[in-house]
C-alpha cells in the first residue's frame, strides 16, 4: 500500500520541509500520495504536483481549514488512511500538533522524530535529546511516522506531473476557534534552512547586544538563533530558539557566541557540519562539539570578527 | 472548576545519560530522577489559576512504577490537592498512558486537562494530543500563555513561525511550554503538609486497557562521535580557517 504524505503549507506556497517529508515517505514507499487541506490553497497544490516524488495529489479545501487547526485536520486523514500502510509529516509544530491526534483515532502508536528510514516498518529515531538513537520496529498495521526534516534532503521541487484529486472536506469542529497568528517577518534565511547559523546565549547580556550578532549574520546572509537561556531572559523571541524544544538545524556553519551549551541545546545544532564556539569560559562544554573553538569575550571578539570579515574579498552566500 | 494535572517522572535533565553496553536502553540505576520540566509548568499554571480564584480543585496524576509517586508528591507539595498514582509495570507508549488518563478523566470529570507538551526522556510530544482525540475535546499544545475566561481558554501557541492564538472551550487540553511560567519550589513546611494529602492508588489492570507495547525497541545506542575540534588562538586564524580550511565562508 502506498504512503500518505501530509503536506505543510501556507495555502499559497508549500512550507519548504514538506520536501524533506516527500523523500522519508519516498524512502518508505515508492508510491507517494499528498494530501493538501486548506482554503484557496490550489497554487500550493499545484507545487505539490510538480514534486517528482509525489504520484498523487489530493486537494480538499474548505473556509475551516485556513488556519490548520489539527481538530479540523485529523478526521479527514483518519478517513484517507483507510488507503494507506503509513501516514507521514515533518516533525516541526506542524506535524507534532497534528498527527498524534490521527495516531490516536487509528488506534496507533506513533513513531515520532526519525532520524533515517531503516526498511518500511524499522526507523531511527533521537531519544534524551539526541544522547541516544533508538532503532524501533513499529508492529501496527497503520504506521503514523513524523521525520525529522533536517535529517532528509528536500526532495526535487520540479519536473513532476502528478494528477490533482478533490477530496471530501469533513466537518468543523466548533470547539476550538483561531484567533490570530504572529508571524515574525525577516528577509534572513529561514533558521531551519539556512546555510549559515550565528547563535547567541546568555552570554549576550542584552537583547540590544543580539545586534552584534545580527551584523555578523547580516554579512555572512546567515539565520539567527538562539539558545534557550537567550529566549527565556527575554533577549530574543521564541521562534529562533535552537535545542531540544526548539528548532534542530543541521547547517553547513553554526557559530555559537555566548552559549555554554547545555545538553538541550546541543541536542538543537551538534549536527551541524562545522560548529564554531565564541565564549570566554574555556572549560564551557560548547567546546565539546566545536570544530573551532576560541576562548575570547565576545565583546571585543565580535567587533573583530566583522573587521576581519569585511577584509574578505568574497564571502560565500 | 477541577484541573487534572499529568506528571512524569524522568531522568533529571542535568544528568549526562549512558547507553546501556547490551544496547537495551541507557541507565537508569543510581541516577538522579525528577518530574519532567515541562509539567512543572504544568503544575504551577494550575496552581496559579485556583490562586486567582478561577479553578477549585487540582488532581496530580502519574502512571508508572512504585518510585513514580514522588513526582506526584511534589506536585501536592507545590499546591495540588489530591494524587492519583496508576501503577504500571515496563514500557508504557503514549498510547497506551492517554488511553489510562482517558479512563480517568471519565471518573473524575475534570474540566481541564494540562501536562508538559513533550517528555525529555522519548522525546514522543505525543500524550496530551492523543488523549484529546480520545476525548474528542479541543487541544492546544505548546503554550506559553493561558487566559482563562468563561466557559473558555485563550492560549497563546508557540510554533515554528511564531506564536499563535486559538480560543478553545472547556473542556479541553492543554499542553504546556516550558515559558508558560516559573515554576515554583516547594516550601518545607508544604512538603510537610504534602505528605497528609491523600494519593488514590490504582493498578492499571483493573482499568480494563491492553497497554501491550507496539512499538519494539531493536537497540539503542551512543549517536556518532563529533571527532575532536581544535582551539584557535584569535579571530584572524579563526576566520582564516573557516575561509580555507573549513571553505564555509
Amino acid at each position: 500500500m502506498a504512503v500518505l504524505l501530509i503536506a505543510e503549507h501556507n495555502n499559497k506556497e508549500l512550507r519548504p520541509f514538506t520536501l524533506n517529508a516527500a523523500t522519508a515517505a519516498s524512502q518508505i514507499d515508492a508510491e507517494v500520495h499528498a494530501v493538501i487541506i486548506g482554503q484557496n490553497s490550489e497554487s500550493a497544490a499545484k507545487k505539490l504536483s510538480e514534486l517528482p516524488v509525489v504520484k498523487k495529489v489530493i486537494s480538499i479545501e474548505a473556509p475551516h481549514y485556513e488556519n490548520f487547526t489539527a481538530e479540523n485536520f485529523a478526521p479527514v486523514i483518519v478517513k484517507l488512511a483507510e488507503n494507506y500502510s503509513h501516514i507521514v509529516c515533518s516533525a516541526n509544530t506542524f506535524g507534532k500538533n497534528l498527527m498524534p491526534r490521527i495516531a490516536a483515532h487509528l488506534d496507533t502508536s506513533q513513531v515520532s522524530d526519525i532520524i533515517k528510514v531503516i526498511s518500511p516498518d524499522t526507523f531511527l529515531r533521537p531519544i534524551y535529546a539526541g544522547n541516544a538513537f533508538a532503532t524501533v520496529k513499529t508492529n501496527d498495521a497503520k504506521k503514523c511516522v513524523t521525520i525529522r526534516p533536517t535529517s532528509f534532503e528536500p526532495c526535487e521541487s520540479s519536473g513532476g506531473n502528478a494528477t490533482i484529486e478533490k477530496g471530501e472536506a469533513g466537518e468543523e469542529f466548533s470547539n476550538t476557534k483561531f484567533i490570530k497568528r504572529e508571524e515574525i517577518k525577516s528577509d534572513r534565511p529561514e533558521l531551519g534552512t539556512a546555510r549559515i547559523v550565528v547563535s547567541g546565549g546568555r552570554g549576550m547580556q542584552s537583547g540590544d547586544n543580539f545586534k552584534l550578532i545580527t551584523e555578523v549574520a547580516d554579512k555572512l546572509g546567515a539565520a539567527i538563533g538562539a539558545s534557550r537561556a537567550a529566549v527565556d531572559a527575554g533577549y530574543i523571541s521564541n521562534d529562533h530558539q535552537v535545542g531540544q524544544t526548539g528548532k534542530v538545524v543541521v547547517p553547513d556553519l553554526y557559530i555559537a557566541i555566548g552559549i555554554s551549551g547545555a545538553i538541550q541545546h546541543l541536542a538543537g545544532m551538534k549536527e551541524s557540519k562545522v560548529i564554531v564556539a565564541i565564549n570566554k569560559d574555556g572549560e564551557a562544554p560548547i567546546f565539546s562539539v566545536a570544530d573551532y573553538g576560541l576562548e575570547a569575550d565576545l565583546f571585543e571578539a565580535l567587533p573583530q570578527f566583522m573587521e576581519e570579515l569585511n577584509k574578505l574579498n568574497t564571502i560565500q552566500k | 472548576m477541577k484541573i487534572l494535572v499529568a506528571v512524569k517522572r524522568v531522568i533529571d535533565y542535568n544528568v549526562q545519560i549512558r547507553v546501556k553496553e547490551d544496547g537495551s536502553g541507557v541507565v537508569t540505576d543510581n541516577v538522579k530522577m525528577s518530574t519532567n520540566p515541562p509539567d512543572d509548568n504544568a503544575i504551577e499554571e494550575a496552581v496559579k489559576i485556583k490562586e486567582a480564584g478561577k479553578a477549585t480543585e487540582i488532581v496530580a496524576i502519574t502512571v508508572g512504577g512504585e518510585k513514580s509517586q514522588e513526582t506526584v508528591r511534589k506536585a501536592l507539595a507545590v499546591g495540588a490537592d489530591k494524587g492519583i498514582h496508576v501503577k504500571t509495570e515496563g514500557v508504557l507508549e503514549p498510547l497506551a498512558v492517554s488511553k489510562i488518563i482517558q479512563k480517568i478523566v471519565e471518573k473524575e470529570k475534570p474540566d481541564l486537562v494540562f501536562m508538559g507538551k513533550q517528555a525529555i526522556d522519548d522525546d514522543c510530544n505525543q500524550t496530551g494530543q492523543m488523549l484529546s482525540a480520545l476525548l474528542n475535546w479541543p487541544q492546544a499544545t505548546f503554550a506559553s500563555k493561558i487566559e482563562v475566561k468563561d466557559n473558555t481558554l485563550e492560549v497563546t501557541r508557540e510554533i515554528d513561525e511564531g506564536l499563535e492564538t486559538i480560543e478553545i472551550n472547556i473542556p479541553a487540553i492543554v499542553t504546556c511550554d516550558l515559558r508558560l511560567n516559573e515554576p515554583r519550589y516547594a516550601s518545607l513546611p508544604n512538603i510537610m503538609k504534602a505528605k497528609k494529602k491523600p494519593i488514590e492508588e490504582i493498578n492499571v489492570s483493573d482499568l480494563g486497557i491492553d497497554t501491550t507495547p507496539r512499538v519494539e525497541q531493536i537497540k539503542v545506542e551512543e549517536p556518532p562521535k563529533r571527532k575532536a575540534g581544535i582551539k584557535v588562538a584569535n579571530v584572524a586564524e579563526l576566520v582564516q580557517k573557516l575561509k580555507n580550511e573549513a571553505k564555509v565562508i
